[in-house]
């Protein structure tokens, strides 16, 4: 059977079951197709022996019948995951040659349930962008062209890579992390589906912190069906991580039924911005309107701090990402700097620092060191949280309203050319996230749905935000989004 | 507010990066856009408002206060640069 690697997870799962092919053919046909995919620059450690292996013991437990959901499907893992034994570098130069000791939480509960690594998905530094261009690895590419145009393009970011693999079909699906929209906007870009859980459902234990407020891990992947697959593998409290929420872990692939009559979507007249192209505020008119066909009840919902998310989020993610990064001293791990005879230690910390991490990772450390500095607290920092706290009001009061789940456009506009947004204008860039920000603010679930194309032949993506904890009843109403919109481009094979 | 070449050397100071002094200039006008665009939090009454300290409300779970992990200084000075008999090893720290 041949281009196995095409293959949904949930195709892949029944497949296995059926003994129609092995893990083995299916982690063969991935590996192979990752060889001839330099071009995309998606895959930056190939862990092809690994993936052998947990093929052949994925393949033993399936003869015995003890398979779980994931076993035997090939995936890749985004960087930021520490995987024993193997390079994990968060795509920076600071952490080069670092191989932890240990297996993350998410990666572990992946691998218990036979999941097979391909290997390690670039992404931006530190998680640090909305375009994987600031990556030690150098670009991510994006399958997907404009027209006949060769201009390449970001896969977005920061899980640029992850959305690069899945979309071209080198692996079944990944592992992202989004802390303000790195699972949602590189999925978007992409055609492929994302899910950010509710803070709190997935484990940070042993993923590279950036913002630890904001950081939540989701799954990367061709369908809805087969987020709800990988999502359920991926949840589960975790004593190693303090904010892991020790609540049950749905089926959530049986709460798929297509039903969602009676369903309140709120449709926020904020996210309406000015300047949004014409083609995205289509593409969200369609999907309401999808819905509503579907049964659900459309109604316009308030939102009225969303213009304060961004500058919120770039107070707090900097401010905790200042925090987080102190420990990269090149004292324990990863580079160290050499010195010239009579320099000290702080010599050492601070030319280590400016070697080892990247110019984007030097500026948010910078702001965030900047607005948690003494005179500087109460007016940035303090201010922020008390925003963040009137955002999180806002869709609170929206859900206690009746809202269900809330529909937006997933980004401003399709995939950008790589070095088309000047990186001396941070600003430009930060504007990627303004849909999706708010969701991490508030620690809300939400999903990304590829819906539609543009007029450059681009993938277009519809965001769904949900409750606290109700990634079900948020699965399912994508799923209804999903089968609505009738997604099958794939992006054509130029790499 | 805005941000001098002064300002822009002490907080990379204390960020504990370098900069050297030729970058300091275009460093400070980087802070000044970001800092420009937090701005508009200025305009937010947040009179009465409490700051997040937790985006899900739960209690943080407690345990045992006892040893449950250890006894792995190999693998925790594994990934060293520099470590001698046992400890990181770093430059010398008091004259």
């Amino acid at each position: 059977m041949s281009d196995l690697n095409k293959l949904t997870l949930s195709a892949a799962r029944d497949g296995l079951r059926a003994k129609e092919f092995t893990s083995a053919d299916l982690t063969e046909a991935c590996l192979t197709e990752i060889e001839g995919a330099g071009a995309l620059n998606a895959f930056v450690h190939n862990t092809p022996e690994i993936a052998r292996e947990q093929a052949k013991a994925a393949d033993a437990r399936l003869a015995a019948g003890d398979a779980p959901a994931m076993c035997g499907l090939p995936i890749g893992i985004k960087d930021l995951f520490a995987t024993k034994g193997v390079p994990t570098q968060a795509a920076s130069a600071i952490l080069e040659g670092f191989k932890p000791e240990y297996e993350s939480t998410i990666t572990s509960k992946l691998f218990d349930a036979g999941a097979v690594m391909l290997g390690k998905l670039n992404m931006d530094e530190f998680a640090m962008g909305s375009s994987n261009e600031t990556s030690t690895y150098g670009n991510a590419v994006n399958p997907w062209r404009r027209g006949n145009e060769e201009t390449p393009l970001t896969p977005g970011g920061s899980s640029g890579g992850s959305s690069a693999a899945v979309s071209a079909d080198l692996c079944l699906a990944a592992t992202g992390t989004d802390t303000g929209g790195s699972i949602r906007q590189p999925a978007a870009f992409t055609g492929i589906v994302g899910i950010k859980p509710t803070y709190g459902r997935c484990s940070r234990w042993g993923v590279v912190a950036f913002a630890s407020s904001l950081d939540q891990a989701g799954p990367m992947t061709k369908s809805v069906r087969d987020a709800a697959i990988m999502l359920e593998a991926m949840c589960g409290h975790d004593m190693k991580d303090s904010t892991s929420a020790d609540l049950p872990v749905p089926n959530f692939e049986a709460l798929l039924t297509g039903d969602i009559r009676g369903k309140k979507i709120g449709i926020p007249k904020e996210y309406r911005l000015d300047g949004t192209p014409d083609e995205i505020v289509k593409l969200w008119d369609d999907g309401a309107a999808m819905l509503k066909d579907a049964g659900a009840e459309i109604v316009d919902i308030s939102l009225p701090h969303t213009k304060y998310a961004l500058p919120t989020y770039y107070v707090i993610a900097p401010a905790e990402a200042s925090s987080n990064l102190a420990r990269y001293d090149g004292v324990r791990y990863g580079h160290r700097a050499t010195l010239a005879a009579g320099e000290g230690i702080n010599d050492m910390y601070e030319k280590t620092r400016a070697e080892g991490f990247g110019k984007e990772v030097q500026r948010r450390v910078m702001v965030g060191t900047y607005v948690l500095s003494a005179g500087f607290y109460d007016a940035y920092y303090n201010k922020a949280r008390k925003v963040r706290t009137l955002i999180k009001k806002d869709f609170e009061d929206a859900f206690a309203a009746g809202v269900d789940a809330i529909l937006t456009p997933a980004t401003p506009s399709p995939a950008f050319g790589l070095g088309e947004v000047s990186d001396s204008d941070p600003i430009q860039m930060y504007l990627n996230d303004v849909f999706t920000v708010t969701v991490n603010l508030a620690g809300l679930p939400g999903i990304s749905v590829p819906t539609g194309v543009s007029a450059t032949g681009l993938p277009l993506g519809l965001q769904l935000i949900g409750k606290p904890w109700e990634e079900g009843d948020l699965l399912n109403i994508a799923h209804s989004l999903e089968g609505a919109a009738g997604f099958v481009s794939k992006p054509e094979k130029w790499w | 507010m805005s941000i001098d070449i002064d300002t822009a050397r002490r907080v990379a100071k204390l960020a504990r990066i370098r900069v050297e002094e030729d970058a300091l200039p275009a460093l400070a006008s980087e802070f000044n856009a970001v800092l420009g665009f937090i701005e508009q939090l200025s305009e937010v009454d947040v009179e009465g408002v409490e700051p997040m300290t937790s985006v899900t409300p739960q209690r943080l779970k407690r345990r045992q206060d006892g040893v449950t992990d250890g006894n792995m200084q190999e693998k925790i000075l594994k990934n060293a640069p520099d470590a001698r008999e046992g400890f990181f090893a770093v430059p010398k720290v008091v004259e």
